[in-house]
């Protein structure tokens, strides 16, 4: 566990340099994030981050794909849209949780 | 948990930049239990960036055909895997043969996996279809069961040959299932 500086304050991330503390995340924090790998947020985009930060808080562990599409209602081809290649990750990444770890 | 050090900010890898890494799934298999290990492997694949086709042939063609596809079985006989519930007894494989066994060992395992919040299989096709993956069934196949492309699931891209499936299958990891 190491501290970065991300968006003016120090934070705890892991080895690659995922945020580890879901309290310490603010949005502004997610707009560093996003930008670190090359994606604009628009509005759409935060909903998708927001549904995962409730569904964190709720469910205690970070929602699948699938999960985003049928609890969050967002479509999974604009998923890909919006965080290209690898949403779930990126998504995880940018809203500061960990990677999701269920197969579906 | 003690921070020990600030480090400069490291951003994830996520191969963005990476060659296109390129995945085939065949499906040769009906039973509900041989159908479901290609599609959450080529979901595992999606998610990780990876191009993915699923070639269907022989009785996979069964996953794909709207007439079948909702009722997929799984049979006890031949499999001694099998063991009593929260138990490693294995059950006596002559069970598997009485009336009624196949439909109940399905119901279990559908209901393990729709507890899981795994979708059955026309729904997992259209989430596969919906994040990328590419659909083929096998022509040979569709002629010997008599089908046409209207008796498959509409994200069926083609009904291909085998020379064709090995083109699009080049530089791919191929699965067999």
């Amino acid at each position: 566990m190491s501290l970065a500086t991300i968006a003016g304050t120090d934070v705890n991330v892991d080895d690659e340099g995922f945020m580890t503390v879901y309290d310490e995340w603010t949005e502004d924090h997610g707009n560093v994030l996003a930008s670190n790998i090359g994606i604009d947020l628009t509005e759409r985009h935060w909903e998708a981050i927001r549904f995962l930060r409730d569904d964190f808080k709720a469910e205690g562990e970070t929602p699948t794909l699938r999960r985003v599409t049928t609890t969050g209602g967002i479509p999974t081809k604009e998923l890909f849209q919006m965080f290209p290649k690898k949403p779930a990750k990126k998504m995880a990444y940018v809203a500061g949780l960990p990677k999701p770890k269920g197969c579906v | 948990m003690t921070a020990t050090q600030i480090t400069p900010t490291i951003v994830p890898d996520f191969g963005d930049d990476a060659e296109q890494r390129k995945m085939v799934f065949i499906c040769s298999k009906g039973n509900l239990d041989m159908a479901y290990p290609a599609l959450i492997m080529a979901n595992g694949a999606l998610n990780e960036g990876v191009e993915v086709d699923i070639f269907f042939t022989f009785w996979g063609m069964d996953m794909i055909n709207k007439g079948t596809w909702n009722d997929l079985q799984f049979s006890m006989l031949g499999n001694t895997a099998m063991h009593m519930p929260g138990s490693s007894k294995h059950i006596p494989q002559g069970l598997g043969g009485l009336p009624g066994m196949t439909g109940y060992a399905t119901g279990m395992l559908k209901k393990q996996i729709a507890d899981l919040d795994v979708p059955g299989i026309p729904e997992f096709l259209q989430m596969l279809h919906d994040m990328g993956a590419r659909f083929w069934a096998c022509q040979l196949s569709v002629d010997m069961m008599d089908l046409t492309k209207e008796d498959m699931f509409d994200g069926v891209e083609d009904i291909i040959n085998v020379s064709e499936f090995i083109e699009l299958s080049d530089g791919a990891q191929t699965v067999f299932i």
